[in-house]
């Protein structure tokens, strides 16, 4: 493969305009990205709630802690949306829903059921 | 593998780990453990089935977010120096974390 790649590449995202299969797919590197930064946190939290009873109860005082809440909720959105959009693009990756129409109603679902995951999440959570 | 699959064997591995990743959301949904104390959760934890199912969730974490972080850097981030920052940090924190993911799990099988 020649090092020298000259197709154009544009990326500007202030000037680039958003379909919804665009608005998903920003959004699941978005969703990506802040799943990556809770990683460390997670393994954090499953080495502190195993090692002994304390280190439990100080796992779980933290995750009830007001701020961290919103921050989970987040979490949660984030988890489904990237979730969702990883299922449609595998299907994609299948020839499954390639043509626009298919492609935006599957958009449009992916945006949908992540929010309805984000709402019964924190209702049977709260 | 040669270098001129290198893409491809990324683009493999991002499709097979998020498979894994899928499939262990529902397993944990529907057979996981998650506030019922202390004793429940380590004995959860402590059987074969869910201990080799939570060591395979953070390694295809692992290689799930070192190839979608690399594939975000690589676009957005164009200085070389802060390039190989970036991905420097992103690879110590994923290998930090699988390090303190299976000091847990080795506690967990003692």
């Amino acid at each position: 493969m020649p090092d020298k790649n000259t197709r154009p590449v544009f990326l500007d995202l202030t000037r680039i305009h958003f379909p919804i299969t665009a608005v998903v797919s920003i959004g699941h590197r978005i969703a990506g990205v802040l799943l990556f930064l809770a990683v460390p946190f997670a393994a954090w939290l499953l080495r502190l709630s195993i090692t002994d009873p304390a280190g439990y109860d100080a796992a779980a005082a933290f995750l009830r802690h007001g701020l961290v809440q919103g921050l989970l909720a987040l979490l949660l959105w984030m988890l489904a949306h990237h979730f969702y959009a990883g299922i449609r693009y595998l299907l994609i990756d299948l020839d499954l829903g390639v043509d626009r129409v298919a492609a935006r109603r599957s958009a449009w679902a992916v945006i949908a059921v992540a929010l309805a995951t984000l709402f019964l999440g924190v209702w049977l959570l709260s | 593998m040669s270098r001129r699959a290198a893409g491809l064997r990324a683009w493999l591995l991002q499709r097979i780990s998020a498979v894994y990743l899928a499939l262990f959301v529902v397993y944990y949904l529907l057979a996981g453990e998650a506030g019922g104390g202390y004793a429940a959760w380590r004995a959860w934890l402590a059987q074969p089935l869910p201990l080799l199912a939570m060591a395979l969730f953070f390694i295809a974490v692992g290689i799930h977010a070192w190839v979608g972080m690399r594939d975000v850097i690589v676009d957005y981030v164009h200085h070389a120096g802060l390039r190989l920052l970036l991905l420097s940090i992103v690879g110590l924190v994923l290998l930090a974390s699988l390090v303190w993911v299976f000091l847990a799990l080795a506690e967990v099988s003692r």
